[in-house]
């Protein structure tokens, strides 16, 4: 739980701004994850290291994507909302392999 | 032989992808008609993928559930609705207050996805429908001649069986696109939406949104995503807050804004923050929103298959009306109205099923979102999300200051000088008045 009360000398701030709310890793620590075995969405690292766009890198509300110093893309499954972000803002057919993860795995909303 | 009684466990009347409002409206249809039928739900419980604003609007519940609000899992009734449009240092809200809206058969309410789907899904299963939870249906069953006759699961690669699939299997609807009825995927269609759950004290909730009770608040706003197509959206349930924004996926995409810094700006904002002060994070979601309306629908019927809600667009995304669990519940139902009637003469091919689409068409569903056809492209335009909300408040901050010893200034010159600062012709504005007036009129 992180308190949300504005505070002008809270660290964190990156850009001037006051405080920016809980950090990210708390932010997704307060949604209930079902990890299962299969990864339900692969990358093709070898199709993203000619990508320029790098959609999926700010657009993918989970962060699950990062950039590789190799110029691919790392990814983890394990914390995703199943939305399809990525895939709709890829435009490289064939980098982001896209399914449902396995029955009762996956994200567990609560209070959507 | 379609209409038949169910001859092993595997085999339906009609399968339902997902439990989602429409899902379950459907099922719930098609088991009171005596029909046998299995919902196919991939989360652990009904409502446990689903995310939303949100706002569920009732009385589509009328028909379906007799005296619905005595029951239904509501949070609170929304008695003021406030449009807001606003920018980092100025907010213009129209706010509405009835009371009517806080006595049956209200208008709408608050309530939480895991509990108002798992409800519906209650009434389906009550009435003799089967559900099947943490299954997902990874793909259809077809026969020689292409007609949709079952789904694959990922129980143990398990078919089951039945004349007619109902894909209510949302937003990314794989069914849809796997039946060729859906065109593939486009992002501009598209909206994120991201969404913060905060706690805080009921009677905090009543004393700061001036509400008591079971009453709520709906607050929508435009100007907010920091010009990015799209908008916020702040909701009050019983000792929670929804607070979020929804933005165009491919303008997102090309800003490199991370989503999460829209929702801290918005909590940011003066005329926000303090709603929220000493609140701590429930939970974190998001969520893909089919914003295209009406011209963006997929086919809606194929041979032993049909569509409803989030997987046919159906989400009602109209600027001033933002709808969807209502649109899927008048479609989820129509669709198992329809397909019991196929049933009952023994064609479910797309032309047995085609009272669907007729159906939606009489009723709201098809209606309203025909009607209101070119108000997605309206609202997401670039007059009306980065230019009108400063340009309002400009107008009214020059109404209402005072600049002694300088005269007022008259109202036309105050709008000539708001429309010069924000970069538009009076002629834009009236063109795109006439044009609002055209589409919403």
């Amino acid at each position: 739980m992180s308190e949300t009360d504005p505070s002008p000398t809270a660290a964190g701030a990156d850009d001037g701004r006051r405080w920016r709310g809980p950090s990210f890793e708390d932010r997704m620590a307060t949604v209930d994850f079902r990890v299962g075995d299969r990864a339900h969405i692969t990358v093709d690292a070898d199709v993203c290291r000619s990508c320029t766009t790098r959609a999926c890198v700010t657009a993918c509300p989970a962060n699950l994507f990062a950039p590789t110093a190799d110029g691919g893309i790392l990814f983890n499954y394990e914390e995703c909302f199943e939305c399809g972000t990525c895939y709709m803002v890829c435009d490289h057919e064939g980098a982001i392999t896209w399914t449902y993860p396995d029955g009762g795995c996956g994200v567990v909303f609560h209070h959507g | 032989m379609p209409g038949a009684t169910t001859p092993d466990a595997s085999s339906f009347d009609a399968i339902v992808v997902g439990a989602g409002p429409a899902g379950s409206a459907a099922a719930l249809a098609l088991a009171r008609a005596g029909r046998s039928v299995v919902m196919v739900e991939r989360g652990p419980f009904p409502g446990s993928k689903n995310v939303y604003g949100g706002v569920v609007y009732g009385r589509v519940l009328d028909a379906i559930v007799p005296r619905w609000w005595e029951e239904v899992p509501v949070e609170r009734w929304v008695v003021r609705r406030s449009t807001m449009v606003m920018t980092e240092a100025q907010s213009l809200s129209i706010d509405y207050r009835s009371e009517a809206w806080g006595a049956a058969p209200f208008n709408g309410m608050t309530t939480v996805r895991s509990h108002f789907d798992s409800w519906l899904a209650t009434k389906a299963t009550a009435a003799g429908a089967t559900l099947l939870t943490a299954t997902v249906a990874t793909g259809l069953v077809r026969d020689g001649g292409g007609r949709v006759v079952g789904v694959r699961t990922d129980r143990d690669g398990a078919e089951l069986r039945a004349p007619v699939v109902i894909a209510c299997d949302g937003v990314n609807s794989f069914l849809a696109k796997e039946a060729g009825l859906a065109p593939a995927p486009d992002a501009s269609h598209h909206t994120l939406g991201v969404k913060e759950v905060l706690a805080l004290p009921a009677d905090v909730i009543d004393e700061r949104f001036g509400v008591r009770g079971d009453q709520g608040v709906d607050i929508e706003m435009l100007g907010c995503t920091r010009g990015i197509p799209g908008g916020g959206f702040l909701y009050t349930n019983a000792d929670t807050i929804s607070v979020g924004v929804v933005v165009s996926l491919p303008h997102l995409a090309e800003s490199k804004v991370r989503p999460e810094e829209l929702v801290a700006d918005l909590k940011d904002h003066p005329a926000i923050a303090p709603y929220l002060r000493g609140s701590s994070l429930r939970e974190y979601a998001a969520h893909l929103i089919p914003e295209g309306g009406y011209d963006t629908m997929p086919t809606l019927v194929a041979d032993g298959m049909l569509v409803a809600g989030d997987a046919a667009a159906m989400t009602l995304a109209a600027g001033i009306w933002l709808e969807g669990v209502n649109f899927a519940i008048g479609s989820g139902h129509a669709a198992g109205v329809a397909v019991d009637r196929a049933l009952a003469v023994g064609d479910t091919s797309a032309r047995g099923l085609a009272s669907y689409r007729s159906a939606l068409e009489a009723q709201f569903v098809l209606a309203d979102h025909k009607r209101l056809r070119r108000a997605p492209a309206l609202v997401l335009s670039e007059r009306v999300q980065r230019r009108y909300p400063g340009l309002l408040c400009d107008l009214v901050e020059g109404m209402f200051t005072v600049t002694n010893p300088t005269p007022k200034r008259g109202g036309l010159r105050i709008t000539r000088d708001a429309a010069t600062t924000h970069g538009v012709k009076l002629r834009q504005l009236a063109s795109d008045t006439l044009r609002a007036m055209r589409i919403f009129g």
